[in-house]
């Protein structure tokens, strides 16, 4: 790519991942993982950074989407700013952010178009509503993929916060932001007073 | 001004929203449903989850749902607004944080905290396919269709956009 990407090195050299990309390099490198990903990015994002481009071993790239997951927001698009940012400070970040989100908006919002003028004929209506259950199928999976490795801990109080946020939001209806102020909390103290529990 | 008192609006509730986004887009579906359907009466049950098909349809990441809610709130600029809202102040947070860590070294909190947060993010997930399935399961068939689209879902490695086709065919067919 660009003749000057490699007189910034990368943070962490590692002989096992490839020169860091310039600017353009990332914008197009998330454009097209972005593209890919149907049902979300992060598979498609990992292949594209670890496989294909070299970018991260799988450890970083681990440790990344941790950071990442952890943090408030879309994850995916935490992720290309961190990633971003690593490899090419802030301009590396807007580059990746940009290159994930404008064109996959473009297409969404040409969607969005065409539903708001023909989303009422009954052909559409019927398409849709086919399509809305299965979505629906693939978020209960992916929630109960992310549940599996917490029921096999038989981590008591774990499960007793899924449950009480799972109520609260999904049963009651409660507000998120007063619902994260004391489940965040009490999640947090109760895995470390189980942590000083079991150390010592 | 009505026109910028929606964009304001949008911005201020995406932006806040954004900051307690706890495990993702896909686990603030249920507060995007409260504040567009309950609350502002943005758009209907069914236009909410018309919104998480084309969402799902199209490529890119989850968070485009509320591109969705935001065109049907101003159009064109709507979308831009509640996507750039919902995106903006995570990103900025998401870079200082990842800037402070490296230069932290060792604590044990961010671990503390990650661990935390997993049952928290999960429960948001198992709700937001409650909020869903009670928005677009509208029959019997409808649920069986999203049963199925779940198993399919867990059990296999199936792109999931063959998910959303199938489910797509059996309702032009009339079937749902």
């Amino acid at each position: 790519m660009p003749p000057d990407s490699p007189l910034i090195a990368p943070p962490v050299p590692d002989s096992q991942t490839a020169p860091a990309p310039g600017l353009l390099e990332l914008f197009v490198a998330f454009a097209k993982m972005s593209l890919a990903g149907f049902g979300g990015v992060l598979v498609f994002a990992r292949r594209a950074i670890v496989d294909d481009y070299r970018w991260m071993t799988a450890d970083e790239f681990n440790e990344t989407f941790a950071l990442c997951h952890f943090l408030p927001g879309p994850n995916t698009v935490n992720l290309s700013v961190v990633f971003g940012a690593r490899i090419r400070g802030v301009a590396g970040s807007v580059a990746a952010f940009t290159g994930l989100l404008a064109p996959p908006f473009v297409i969404v919002t040409a969607l969005a178009m065409i539903y708001s003028r023909y989303g009422d004929l009954p052909v559409l209506r019927r398409i849709l509503d086919g399509v809305s259950c299965a979505a629906v199928g693939l978020l209960l999976a992916v929630a109960l993929r992310m549940m599996l490795p917490l029921l096999k801990r038989r981590d008591p109080l774990a499960l007793v916060a899924l449950v009480a946020v799972f109520v609260a939001v999904g049963v009651l209806r409660w507000p998120l932001p007063q619902v994260l102020l004391v489940a965040v909390p009490a999640s947090i103290a109760a895995v470390w007073l189980g942590r000083s529990r079991t150390s010592p | 001004m009505i026109f910028a008192g929606l964009l304001l609006s949008l911005a201020l509730t995406f932006g806040w929203l954004s900051l307690f986004a706890v495990g993702g887009a896909a686990a603030a579906i249920p507060e995007i449903h409260r504040i567009a359907v309950d609350l502002n009466h943005w758009m209907t049950n069914t236009q909410f989850s018309d919104a998480y098909a084309i969402s799902q349809l199209s490529p890119g990441p989850n968070v485009l749902i509320v591109s969705l809610v935001g065109y049907k709130v101003a159009g064109l600029v709507g979308a831009l607004v509640a996507t750039v809202a919902m995106c903006g102040p995570t990103a900025v947070v998401a870079y200082s944080v990842s800037r402070i860590l490296q230069s932290a070294g060792s604590s044990p909190w961010p671990a503390i905290i990650q661990k935390a947060l997993v049952p928290v993010s999960i429960g948001l997930m198992a709700a937001s396919g409650l909020v869903v399935a009670a928005t677009a399961d509208r029959t019997v068939t409808g649920a069986g269709v999203t049963i199925v689209a779940a198993l399919v879902a867990f059990a296999t490695r199936l792109n999931p956009l063959w998910l959303l086709v199938a489910g797509g065919c059996l309702g032009f067919a009339g079937l749902i």
